[in-house]
Formats: structure tokens, sequence, C-alpha cells
């Protein structure tokens, strides 16, 4: 299972969401591939699942993915909720 | 590395709008040295052209940019709004809490933003964050957390 968390350059935030992502994967006992990207690199990456904010999500539409959005990336279990649904 | 040291924390900073409230934060990392000028200048770009997705939290925002848009060192600034301002986002405007993150291509970026995530993650310093009286204040809840 390959997961992308994806913001608008591929660097920071996204790379805050992956930490908290692994975390809370690490916590659910669920093994996947986590990586980080920016939203170009991302529409034209397969992947399994995309972690991201809603605003980029309006960009990522018809990505074949299934889209997660979180709101607030520091909360654990926004994100583990987020998580659990979608899996 | 320059994480969040008294001078790089601005407490009740007064700004109109988001771009000032960026530029503040910014300024904060070119007067110590970890950026150059024109790092403001892209992050305020980053913000006019993909919007403000960086607002990661209620009241939060990261502004930031590439590490070849000038940045010479890691680095974390915070501005804390005496009027919180709206960034536009639909979920967690208005911000209080401006950091301004330099971005680096070295390690020290991936150990900043570990930092920078283990602090925000817990509510707690979110709260004495918004509440501290000084930037000493805030130096001292990071060296008993982070």
């Amino acid at each position: 299972m390959k997961i992308l968390c994806v913001c608008g350059l591929g660097q920071g935030t996204s790379l805050i969401l992956r930490m908290n992502v692994e975390n809370v994967l690490k916590e659910m006992g669920v093994q996947a591939d986590v990586e980080h990207t920016d939203v170009s690199t991302a529409s034209a990456t397969p992947t399994d699942f995309i972690i991201t904010s809603n605003e980029l999500a309006q960009s990522l539409q018809g990505h074949s993915a299934k889209i997660i959005i979180v709101n607030n990336y520091f909360d654990l279990n926004e994100i583990k909720e987020s998580l659990s649904a979608a899996l | 590395m320059l994480f969040l040291s008294k001078d790089l924390i601005s407490l009740d900073y007064e700004a109109n709008d988001a771009e000032e409230a960026i530029r503040a934060a910014g300024q904060l990392l070119v007067d110590s040295g970890a950026a150059d000028s024109s790092y403001i200048d892209a992050m305020l770009a980053s913000y006019r052209e993909k919007g403000p997705y960086f607002v990661l939290a209620p009241h939060i925002a990261l502004p930031h940019a590439k590490a070849e848009n000038g940045v010479s060192e890691a680095s974390v600034s915070l501005v804390r709004l005496k009027r919180p301002v709206r960034f536009g986002h639909p979920a967690n405007d208005p911000v209080e809490l401006v950091f301004a993150l330099g971005s680096s291509s070295s390690s020290d970026h991936i150990k900043l933003l570990r930092k920078l995530t283990s602090l925000l993650n817990d509510p707690a310093n979110i709260e004495a964050i918004r509440a501290a009286s000084t930037g000493e204040d805030i130096e001292a809840l990071l060296g008993k957390t982070v």
C-alpha cells in the first residue's frame, strides 16, 4: 500500500504530515510505504492513497488514488480517524 | 540550526493582513542571518500562487519557500499576532501564530521539522505559546519539551 502526503512545494508541510501519518500508522499497526511530494508531482504519480489539505485536494480531483483530507496536521486523532475511515 | 530562540520570536505583532504577518516572520529569519530577503518574497509568491494551504492547524500558519530561494541555515521564527488575521483558509482561520520555516537542503531540515512537529503535536504547548508573556518564556518552554 502506498500513501502520498502532498503539499504545495513538497518540502515542508508534506514532510510534517508524513511524520505524523507514519506515527499514526505505526500506532495502528499498519504497514505502508509513505512518501511526500508536491501537488504537481502527485498528480502524475500512481499511488493508493493521497493525504492532503482540503484546498490542495481540489486540484487533485480526477486522480485514481483515494484522497484523504486532513484539516489539522498536528491533531493525531483527526489523522487517525481519517486514515481508519479510508483504509 | 536556529529554532525559536528569543531573537527569532516577536510577540503581539500588529499586522493588518496575511502578507504583513508573513513578511514579519520572514524578517526575523533575515535579521538572524538565516535567510536573504529574497526568501520573504518567495514565501509571499508561494502564498499568492498556491493559496493558504500552509495554515496547518486552527490559528497556526507555517509559511515557507524552497531552500534555493535564499536560506543559509535551517531555521524557524515565530510571530504571534496581537489581532489574528484571515489567511483565506476555509477551516483554520483566523491565524494567530505564524511560524516562518527557513527550509534547507541539509539534514538539519528534517531535524528541524521533527522538533517543530513534536512541539505543535501537543495542544498544551500551543496554549503555552499563546499565553507566554515574553520570548524568554517560550525559549524556556522549548528547553523543557524539545
